[in-house]
């Protein structure tokens, strides 16, 4: 089973229109809901006043003062309110919610609602955060920092060679999952409080919903729905959604579905963060790195959320797959006045792999080497420490890997070629290619999984079906197929036996989030063990002869349950002893293990125009054991595609700390037409604690590919690409400074 | 409180089969088809005719449900997603999706299987650029397009005439 292209497992309810999504689900008496938010950046609340001619006895109205237990939606600390009392701390906060029958009425009522609020100033960029223009968050504005060294930077400048300085930004980009977020909520005094809906972390619901009503675990429920994509914008803002219905359910008794529509999900939920990253690099004349100094910051939004898990997350990435001997980090995440930023695939490191990317394509033009060269003379090998500290144990051929995605590419002989025809100052069409180098690490960072202890359980059944439950959702990405497989594979048996149980809190263990490319690693290894002990328990009782049969496993497991009553195996996650971390100085083994990649991108740009477009896209990845080439092809794929995105079309303008463009018609996505072909190979090199030696990927395509596209646009125009997106509009400026 | 328009009643056919309705004049066909025929397979991603999640096919044009007045519907001829499979057998474009990744989290693969079945009745063997833009309404976050161009190739041939 492994290794094979599956097809996925509920393909068919699909293909079909019957997959059930939240918004696909009612419920007798249902209500919906709808969220009144405020329409300043910061300020005092000083009163709500209810207008129009609404009949305004028959809605539901929900304010701060109707929450049970803590105003807060629970993540890694409290900050931030479910709905804002007081104060609110950015444009579209939550701060009323409204339920009634009838949804076009309710859409008039929200408009009556008018929140009146004292302003304050607010703080919108990240050099006003730093320079504490005005102190929105804690004492200094920041949520977190980061210090990460290795070896002695400011010893190493005195050393023969260059200095090449510079600064590089990349903006907010929304997930844009194609389904809205949404949820249905339904609260009694028999079953507590039990939501279904889109979401990625059922367990990250259940823990705010549990403070937010101050009740215990057995009392709340949270179910998945189908999801229409998540890419990290289900991780933590569905527990906002979700307290939203269930506060308008508790208060209504009866079931409350609120769905956003675009507009509401682009303004009000996470992006990606806004970065800035600072690079001070010592280079010898033969193009080994001496020293990098990097300052890495990111926008965190209004609330702390997420935002030091995701600045680790880039903090860690920020030197590459890179053997410097001398290393320094400093990072912080700081506040402002705008939405909260979130988890976003790559989360964080897309960011500021950019930054390192760009720069030592930069740096390779200072010491006058080809950019490929300096690389290869300082990538990291067996044996060797990255910047956090982390000895590579696993094979990594770095190299191996730019050569086969040369080769595929046609890189050097383009890379002439188009030099040569881009010398031409009348050329109307100008051409380049360029690539990026770079890693990305699965799983939790650090100790993280060891403190996510995640489970997972595997049940047969007396008609010899085996059931995995964990709570590790399906969005798309393939969770179910590989699951599937992974226990087909250990129990030898067709994946039409194993069947995966809905994520819903009340029937299935923790299995962790499902995010940080983490799933088919580390909870598909859970999988493999517990299929396994399954099986160890069957022959052990005797009942299963060697070579069986899917019917004889059948038997079996009939025959076990008759006597025993039930069947079931149940795995814990237990840390290698030989991976160390130190949370105090961070640095040690970050990851497990690390996916390896060179992404080649081809454009050409319209001089007249400034339009770029992307004409070949090659992405060489080691990955480990690949279980589904299809979906592991479709992952990178769509990755690259989120990538080229992020690279040229995704620009969120911000106005006070809100979004103005938040229509799919002006914030602009790839479409079928804007794509190149995106050529996708695997080097696979087995991973002995992934399941069958898989590593994750999910994150991954999402760090390389906007360097490599900003690369090839230097190539073929010459201009000093520092940031991202790299729109028509900015392309053009930056065009008209070069003839300047 | 404001009047507000009264309803009206549409006839046409969904699926194959008569279908009537009462609805707002102005109300989107796409609330129609999921909360009045609960054929739930048409789903929504904008609201503005952007992303195509909502498409349908009306009297063999593909349209997005989202930005039709339901008064439009009065005496059309309507194919969702729903309509596509026969019995138990499914169309070659849906198989084909199956086969070869061209659904991942699903959300947009109603729209963009009925945007694939409409381009493959009007090219039956389409080349890259029709393919292209033949799906260039239908937005698809998951997949970067490239297994549904797949899938949309593997279909080429086989989809079968349908009364």
């Amino acid at each position: 089973m492994i290794g094979k292209s599956v097809p996925r497992k509920e393909g068919r309810e699909k293909v079909t229109g019957r997959a059930r999504y939240v918004d696909d689900l009612t419920f007798p008496g249902m209500l919906h809901g709808v969220t009144v938010r405020s329409p300043v950046a910061r300020g005092r609340i000083r009163a709500i006043h209810f207008e129009g001619e609404i009949p305004w006895h028959e809605f539901t109205v929900v304010t701060a003062k109707d929450i049970p237990g803590k105003n807060c939606i629970a993540l890694l600390i409290e900050d931030q309110p479910c709905l804002a009392a007081e104060f609110v701390n950015h444009p579209e906060e939550a701060v009323v919610l409204l339920a009634h029958h009838d949804k076009y009425l309710l859409e008039e009522a929200r408009r009556a609602v008018r929140i009146e609020i004292e302003p304050l100033r607010g703080v919108f960029s990240i050099e006003d955060s730093l320079a504490r223009k005005e102190i929105i968050w804690g004492q200094d504005n920041i949520f977190k920092s980061f210090y990460v060294e290795k070896g002695d930077v400011d010893g190493a400048w005195a050393e023969p060679g260059l200095v090449v300085e510079g600064t590089y930004e990349t903006g907010a980009q929304e997930q844009l999952y194609i389904e809205p977020q949404g949820m249905i909520a339904q609260v009694s005094e028999a079953e507590g409080v039990t939501v279904w809906g889109s979401l990625q972390c059922p367990h990250y619901v259940h823990k705010a919903l549990m403070i937010l009503f101050g009740l215990p675990r057995e009392r709340i429920r949270v179910v998945q729905a189908e999801t229409g994509g998540g890419f990290g914008g289900k991780e933590e803002y569905p527990s906002m959604i979700a307290a939203h219905a269930a506060l308008l359910a508790r208060k209504s008794g009866r079931p409350v579905k609120i769905i956003y529509d675009r507009a509401e999900d682009m303004v009000a939920t996470t992006k990606r963060h806004p970065s800035r990253t600072r690079h001070v690099t010592a280079v010898s004349h033969d193009g080994k790195l001496l020293a990098m100094d990097i300052d890495f910051t990111v926008d965190g939004g209004a609330y702390e959320t997420l935002s030091p898990v995701v600045l680790s997350r880039g903090t860690i990435h920020a030197a590459g797959p890179y053997a410097c001997p001398n290393v320094r980090i400093r990072s912080r995440a700081v506040a402002t006045n705008v939405p909260p930023h979130g988890a976003f695939r790559g989360f964080g490191a897309p960011q500021s792999v950019f930054a390192l990317e760009r720069h030592l394509d930069r740096v390779a033009q200072a010491v006058g080497i080809a950019p490929d060269e300096l690389r290869r003379r300082n990538f990291i090998r067996e044996g060797q420490t990255l910047a956090v500290g982390q000895v590579v144990k696993e094979k990594v051929d770095m190299k191996g890997l730019l050569e086969r995605a040369f080769e595929l590419s046609g890189y050097h002989a383009k890379r002439k070629q188009f030099a040569a025809a881009n010398s031409d100052s009348r050329a109307v069409i100008k051409k380049g290619i360029g690539f990026a180098s770079f890693l990305h690490g699965a799983g939790f960072t650090g100790s993280g999984e060891e403190y996510l202890a995640s489970e997972v359980a595997i049940e047969a059944k007396a008609d010899g079906t085996v059931h995995i439950l964990a709570g590790s959702t399906e969005m798309g990405q393939g969770t179910n197929t590989i699951f599937a497989q992974i226990a087909a594979e250990a129990l030898r048996l067709d994946c039409e036996q194993i069947r995966i149980v809905q994520p819903d809190t009340a029937y299935v263990p923790n299995s962790g989030p499902t995010v940080a490319s983490r799933t088919a690693m580390i909870v598909g290894k859970l999988v493999e063990t517990a299929a396994a002990g399954l099986l160890q328990t069957l022959r052990d009782s005797g009942l299963l002869p060697d070579g069986y049969s899917a019917a004889d496993f059948s038997r079996a497991c009939r025959e076990y349950i008759t006597e025993h009553r039930a069947l079931k195996s149940f795995v814990k996650y237990e840390h290698p002893r030989d991976l160390h971390w130190d949370d105090q100085k961070y640095s040690g083994d970050a990851y497990g293990a690390y996916a390896w990649a060179v992404y080649v991108a081809e454009v050409s740009v319209d001089m007249r125009t400034a339009e770029v477009r992307v004409n070949d896209f090659v992405a060489v990845q080691e990955v480990g054991k690949v279980i589904n080439p299809v979906l592991a092809a479709g992952q990178i794929e769509g990755g690259v595609a989120q990538g080229i995105g992020f690279a040229l079309y995704e620009n969120v303008v911000w106005q006070e700390g809100r979004m103005v463009n938040a229509q799919m018609t002006n914030y602009v996505m790839p479409t079928s037409v804007d794509l190149p072909t995106i050529r996708v190979f695997f080097e696979e090199i087995p991973y002995g604690r992934g399941p069958a030696g898989a590593k994750g990927i999910g994150e991954l395509p999402l760090d390389g590919t906007a360097p490599a596209i900003a690369n090839a646009i230097a190539h073929a125009t010459g201009v000093d690409v520092r940031q991202i997106p790299i729109t028509a509009e900015t392309l053009l400026e930056m065009l008209e400074a070069v003839h300047a | 409180m404001r009047e507000r328009a009264r309803k009206i009643r549409v006839s046409c056919v969904v699926n194959g089969t008569a279908a009537s309705f009462e609805a707002y004049p102005m109300a989107r066909l796409l609330d129609v088809l999921r909360e009045e025929l609960k054929l739930t397979g048409t789903k929504e991603g904008c609201g503005e005719g952007e992303c195509g999640a909502c498409s349908i096919e009306m009297d063999g044009a593909l349209v997005n449900s989202c930005l039709v007045p339901a008064l439009q519907a009065e005496g059309a001829k309507i194919r969702t997603i729903e309509g596509l499979a026969i019995g138990g057998s499914l169309h070659a474009v849906q198989q084909a999706f199956i086969a070869h990744g061209g659904a991942q989290c699903g959300i947009c693969t109603p729209g963009m299987i009925l945007a694939a079945v409409n381009l493959l009745a009007r090219h039956p063997h389409p080349d890259d650029t029709q393919i292209r833009e033949g799906l260039s309404g239908n937005l698809c976050r998951c997949t970067g397009y490239m297994k549904i161009f797949e899938s949309v190739v593997a279909a080429v041939g086989k989809v079968e005439k349908r009364a």
